[in-house]
């Protein structure tokens, strides 16, 4: 049972493990995750991270292993289940609805999130309350004013904006980043930072966070973990997972061909 | 709401709210002066049918283009709307027209024969409509489309085998209730009897009408759009939180009740039901060369295609007919315009409007506006 010092982590994987052919992607992960911490995922491209989180939500069936959300295992639900019960996914790759607009994006997260799918015998727009949640999460985006606009036609730094206010319009216990600023314009990057900052200082969600670059990483997490080739390979406080042999081995070297 | 609290609103987007057109077409108008005259006249001619034109033919073709104009409707639910393509869509008219023609021949020419008939015809739809979506549609939407062909010609094999309960090949006639009958008068309007035909007619045209409406509504509901963002994106939909195979599975189960209620409809006014009337793979066709002209994913697009379709097929052989005989003395041209070609024609025009019109014709018509 869960003692004070050490709670029911809001996220536990089991040696997660997902192989595709003769390839181990995610290779036996056992990591738990504390409510209200931000975790950061580090490692080398390929090295297994968007395969992890989709394992993590649903977007793939692991080969061997299981996923833990509050105690309950979920292993076995769909993406969508996972949903509900907490587990929030903003992508890699920008993965909208690209003919809808930046509002009916965000208003279907915030209808998923106030369970109204089911409702067919109304119009869409008897729900205010969804449409203006939807257009404040915009606002907060900065894109109050491209709110008609479809994502086919929005900017890439735009793109990934709205990917992220997506993942906040759901609000999920636990928040799963995927490289949120990859590709953003530098005068971009502050404010989706911002967000993720003030998400963490809620204290109440459990954040994790893929991000190539490391002082965002050692400004933001409260702890690291490192995966190399799909294993689990360093775990701990920033400053000494930065600090380790692997790391600068493994992965700094890298970091300076992303910058 | 006021105006005060809605223009201190950070963003003025908030749609309009009241309005009775607006209620009836669930928010979502024509949007388009021309569609939205186009089908004002398609409205007004099917209201007028009985009265501006006198004879069996016109109001049996009125009749089929409601009856198509639902059939088509519930159809781009499944097409335009969900993402998905099913090949089952007539084999679920054909039972709501079985149904009815089942229960009137073999119970009586009562209102509760026609009751039972629809509402045993409805529930068999839907069985059928859910098992097929639960064992395909977990799978691969085009796996659902592979059995629904399957099924659907499994179907029409059993339907003509099956004489005794469905009168095989040659179908089934029956009566109808005395109030839809011919002889049932009531007087005149306007010069015109009003008599059990008519009573028929208007009883297609209102249940087309509030299903049709009804459609509308369900897809511009909070259900509808999630239905749209599985066409545009399921594994995102899926991602929100919006079980994807449910949800298909609810839409197909939908439009499976649509079409049922369109074949009962059929089978009331022709006073038979067969497997050539509605089951057939060629109404099959019709059926998506309707929508797809129309314009998918619109559902006004299903009234223009069907209407367009419908009048197609009745009025081009007797249009090609007078341009052949004055085409006699030139034999190629008059051969190529030879009443049987028809199907011919219809083809050449749909490939020429499909190309012309990749948004369907209600697509062209909402660029221009
Ligand atoms: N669906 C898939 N099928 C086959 N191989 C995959 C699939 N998804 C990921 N992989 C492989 O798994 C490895 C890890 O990829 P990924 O998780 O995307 O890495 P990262 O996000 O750390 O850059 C890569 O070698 C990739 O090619
Ligand atoms: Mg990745």
């Amino acid at each position: 049972m869960a003692s004070a010092s050490n709670p029911t982590p809001a996220l536990e994987t089991r040696g997660l493990t997902i192989r595709f052919g003769g390839h181990v992607a995610v290779n036996a992960v056992s990591c738990a995750f504390q409510p209200g911490t931000l975790t950061a995922i580090v490692g080398p491209n390929g090295a297994g991270k968007t395969t992890y989180f989709n394992l993590i939500s649903g977007q793939l069936k692991a080969t061997a292993g299981s996923v833990l959300v509050d105690g309950r295992d979920i292993t076995r639900l769909p993406a969508s289940a996972r949903t509900h019960r907490g587990l929030g996914r903003a992508f890699q790759l920008t993965n909208l609805f690209p003919q809808l607009t930046a509002l009916e994006n965000v208003r279907l997260a915030i209808q998923s999130r106030a369970g109204a799918g089911w409702s067919m015998f109304n119009i869409w727009d008897t729900r205010r309350d969804l449409i203006e949640e939807a257009e404040a999460m915009l606002e907060t985006v900065h894109l109050a004013d491209k709110r008609h606009l479809s994502p086919k036609t929005l900017s890439h730094g735009d793109q990934r904006k709205l990917e992220v206010a997506l993942l906040m319009a759901l609000d999920p216990k636990i928040y799963m980043f995927d490289e949120p600023t990859a590709g953003m314009s530098v005068d971009e990057v502050p404010t989706v930072l911002e967000l993720i900052h003030q998400i963490k200082a809620r204290g109440d969600r459990t954040i994790l966070l893929v991000e190539h670059k490391m002082d965002v990483v050692r400004s933001l997490a409260d702890r690291i973990i490192v995966l190399h080739n799909g294993a689990l390979v360093a775990d701990g406080e920033p400053a000494s997972v930065i600090a380790s042999p692997i790391v600068q081995e493994a992965y700094l070297g890298l970091e300076a061909a992303h910058d | 709401m006021t105006d005060a609290t809605l223009s201190s609103l950070p963003v003025s987007s908030l749609p309009r709210q009241g309005g009775l057109l607006r209620t009836i077409l669930s928010a979502d108008p024509p949007r388009s002066k021309a569609l939205s005259l186009l089908l004002l006249v398609v409205l007004l001619a099917l209201v007028a049918t009985p009265f501006a034109l006198p004879g069996s033919q016109p109001l049996g073709t009125a009749a089929k283009i409601c009856i198509f104009i639902l059939l088509a409707a519930s159809y781009d639910l499944l097409l335009g709307y969900t993402g998905i393509v099913s090949f089952a869509h007539t084999m679920f008219f054909g039972i709501g027209g079985y149904g009815i023609a089942i229960a009137l021949n073999k119970l009586g020419a009562t209102w509760s024969s026609v009751f039972i008939g629809l509402v045993a015809a409805l529930a068999l739809s839907a069985a059928l409509a859910f098992i097929i979506g639960l064992v395909s549609l977990r799978v691969r939407a085009i796996f659902f489309s592979m059995i629904t062909l399957a099924v659907a010609s499994a179907v029409l094999v059993l339907a003509s085998q099956m004489s005794g309960i469905t009168g095989g090949e040659d179908g089934m006639s029956f009566q109808l209730p005395p109030e839809l009958r011919p002889a049932f008068k009531l007087g005149t309007f306007l010069d015109t009897a009003i008599n059990g035909r008519l009573l028929a007619y208007y009883l297609v045209f209102f249940v087309a009408l509030g299903m049709f409406l009804l459609l509308l509504r369900i897809v511009n509901s909070p259900f509808g759009r999630v239905l749209q963002a599985i066409r545009e994106n399921e594994f995102r939909a899926e991602a929100l939180g919006y079980r994807v195979v449910s949800y298909r599975i609810a839409a197909s189960v939908i439009s499976a009740l649509a079409a049922t209620v369109a074949g009962a409809l059929l089978a009331l006014w022709l006073r038979y039901n067969g497997p050539d009337t509605t089951l057939s793979f060629a109404i099959m066709i019709d059926v998506l060369l309707m929508v797809v002209i129309g314009g998918m994913g619109t559902m006004y697009g299903a009234v223009i295609g069907a209407a367009l379709f419908v009048l197609a097929q009745s009025y081009l052989q007797v249009l090609m007919g007078s341009i052949s005989e004055s085409l006699a003395a030139v034999p190629l041209l008059a051969s190529l315009t030879h009443p049987d070609r028809w199907l011919l024609w219809l083809g050449i025009l749909f490939v020429a409007s499909v190309y012309a019109f990749p948004g369907g014709i209600v697509g062209r018509l909402r660029k221009t506006s």
